[in-house]
């Protein structure tokens, strides 16, 4: 196979840690917002965890993208 | 060719003239121009903030006070009353980092966090010194940091070892989360802009709202970046002053 295709095919894969990025950040919302109607006077509480889940599980759907951008651009 | 292309906004080039002192190239260039302008424009809305005190703050002095004691709250939340002499390191740290992030947001401006080289030679800092400060406190018991009780003793040493990568790993994974937030946000939002010129007058309108939704995101990722590494900062801290295990 051409090595520019497979760089193409590589970055592509890569972009498939957004698939469980997706998955935590419905996890984080979605407990909060069960939790909060369970409880709504402890949910402003827990509002800066809600932030704090939210960037974590986004943040490792973009470890895949620097992985595709490393794979496209670094080598 | 380069206008279209996403990557374009992320250059780096020189302003004025080259200086170079010992093969060490110094020249300034737009990402110095931006890390100058937030840090001017820090000083300006502390300097606005807090240069009339009155009992009943006008607009300007709420901004900062809001700022202070967002901070403030978050580190004695977060890290106990002990942290309090870091106060002005984290303050100074999220300030910037915002200014950063939300001067990056205005067209055709410079993102200073979008290059990791900045954000990695912060999180560099922030991991040496909270290490410096966990020896200083603690002595050699820093290291029970490493060895959780109330682990099985079969467990222990893999325990161990994934203790000491996940602390070793700190650095990247604060700067890495930071500069790729930034720079996938811009270069979706140079992406957007570019799908509203190629489908022109009829088809434009849709990728357009989209675009203007997505600045909201921006937005509001921008601020949310800051303060998670800002509260990660804290948490760093939290370990090495209160060791719990």
């Amino acid at each position: 196979m051409e090595l520019e295709a497979a760089k193409m095919i590589g970055a592509g894969l890569a972009a498939i840690a957004l698939a469980g990025a997706g998955v935590g950040i419905g996890l984080i919302f979605g407990n909060y917002l069960s939790g909060a109607m369970r409880n709504p006077s402890a949910a402003q509480k827990q509002f800066p965890n809600l932030l704090l889940g939210f960037a974590l599980a986004e943040a490792t759907g973009l470890f895949g993208l620097v992985v595709a951008l490393i794979i496209l651009f670094a080598f | 060719m380069a206008g279209n292309n996403p990557m374009h906004q992320f250059e780096v080039h020189k302003i004025g003239p080259e200086i170079k002192i010992a093969g060490v190239d110094l020249s300034f260039t737009n990402a110095s121009l931006f890390m100058v302008l937030s840090a001017l424009a820090i000083c300006l809305v502390l300097f606005l903030g807090t240069k009339e005190k009155r009992l009943i703050p006008n607009k300007m002095q709420l901004i900062s006070e809001l700022f202070y004691n967002f901070i403030a709250k978050m580190i004695s939340d977060t890290a106990g009353s002990k942290a309090k002499p870091y106060f002005p390191f984290i303050f100074s740290l999220f300030m910037f980092v915002l200014f950063c992030n939300m001067l990056g947001m205005l067209p055709y401006s410079f993102t200073v966090t979008s290059h990791i080289i900045v954000t990695l030679l912060m999180a560099i800092f922030i991991f040496i010194a909270v290490t410096i400060i966990g020896f200083i406190k603690h002595g050699f018991g820093y290291l029970k940091l490493f060895v959780p009780s109330g682990v099985p003793i079969v467990l222990l040493p893999l325990i161990t070892v994934i203790e000491i990568i996940s602390y070793l790993s700190r650095p990247v994974s604060l700067s890495v989360r930071l500069f790729a937030n930034m720079m996938a946000g811009h270069t979706m939002l140079k992406v957007f802009g570019g799908f509203v010129i190629s489908l022109g007058v009829i088809g434009g309108w849709l990728p357009l709202s989209f675009s203007v939704a997505l600045t909201g995101l921006e937005i509001l990722v921008a601020f949310l970046q800051a303060y998670v590494f800002a509260i990660l900062t804290c948490i760093y801290l939290n370990d090495a002053l209160n060791l719990h295990h």
